[in-house]
């Protein structure tokens, strides 16, 4: 499957633009595009090392695959940076979860605070 | 890891609490809404396996410079203009026609992004990451990739320090392909070591 899709971008004229996909999604959805840049920018800003996301999240796909969770990837992956912001004093366990409540019953609520 | 009060993991779920965590870290000044679109910018449209693919070609058209890649990964693929900013090194290893080298990541899914850009989903998921190890031939055979007993499979396991990314044979009939005419011909897969580049006659 993996093999057609790459010799069909390899034989497209496109192929210079294309081929970083190799046909598919980077993200499923646009929240683990968020999900994501949230744990690189705090590392780009030294918050904290990558390695300490990076185990944070090997021991949080430990744990879901031993337990039979079916989560997907992105969702260990702000599970994991939600505990790792919450050991940094980033931000209160209480907060978060008071701020997931808020945004769960308010659609309106965005991005633009910034 | 702490248990969580609210065990439900939908993806709903996780989708509300990121923007509940992003819109705390900008309340707070910890992040700029328009830092976190940058960097997710960068991954979704400038970083991805075409920059593996100009490294592969580079390699396959100056010995010096594949001296140089395979020396030092990190140091060559930056000479190129692609470097992480998480801070992994790069190891490049050479794929021959005795010698098939795989990467994998059996503890999460550290990857070598500078050059491959963010990994597919198999190489995420539990099946690659829990049998390429024990069975690489058997793995890779479901790849399509049907390799002879005489080459000899080397595993590699990332890990958030050293990354790995494997430099293809050569196919035959290229070579008098220049290095732009070779760009295409390299795929992502077989920069991970799951695939083979195919002659482009074939």
């Amino acid at each position: 499957m993996t093999r057609r899709i790459d010799r069909k971008i390899a034989d497209a004229e496109t192929t210079v633009a294309l081929p970083r996909r190799n046909g598919e999604l980077v993200f499923e959805a646009p929240w683990e595009a968020r999900a994501f840049g949230l744990a690189l920018a705090l590392c780009e800003k030294g918050v904290f090392e990558w390695r300490e996301f990076s185990t944070a999240l090997a021991a949080t796909i430990a744990a879901a695959e031993k337990a039979n969770d079916p989560s997907g990837y992105y969702a260990r992956w702000i599970a994991s940076l939600e505990e790792l912001a919450i050991e940094k004093g980033l931000v209160g366990r209480g907060q978060l979860r008071a701020r997931t409540r808020q945004v769960a019953t308010d659609p309106h609520e965005d991005h633009d605070h910034g | 890891m702490k248990r969580q009060d609210e065990p439900d993991r939908s993806e709903s779920d996780a989708a509300l609490r990121t923007r509940a965590l992003e819109s705390l870290l900008v309340e707070k000044g910890l992040l700029a809404t328009d830092t976190i679109n940058k960097v997710v910018e960068k991954y979704e449209k400038d970083v991805g396996p075409l920059n593996g693919a100009r490294v592969v070609a580079r390699a396959w058209s100056d010995p010096d410079y594949k001296r140089r890649l395979l020396a030092n990964g990190t140091a060559a693929i930056a000479e190129l203009g692609f470097a992480g900013r998480e801070g992994a090194e790069i190891v490049v290893l050479e794929n021959t026609s005795t010698v098939h080298n795989v990467v994998v990541c059996t503890l999460c899914s550290c990857y070598p992004w500078p050059v491959l850009g963010l990994p597919p989903g198999w190489y995420k998921s539990y099946a690659y990451r829990s049998r390429l190890v024990r069975e690489p031939r058997a793995v890779l055979r479901e790849f399509d990739l049907h390799l002879p007993d005489s080459v000899e499979v080397r595993v590699w396991d990332s890990n958030s320090d050293l990354r790995y990314m494997v430099l293809p044979e050569r196919p035959e009939g290229t070579e008098d392909l220049t290095e732009e005419a070779l760009v295409p011909l390299v795929t992502r897969d077989a920069m991970i070591g799951a695939a083979r580049i195919d002659s482009p006659s074939e």
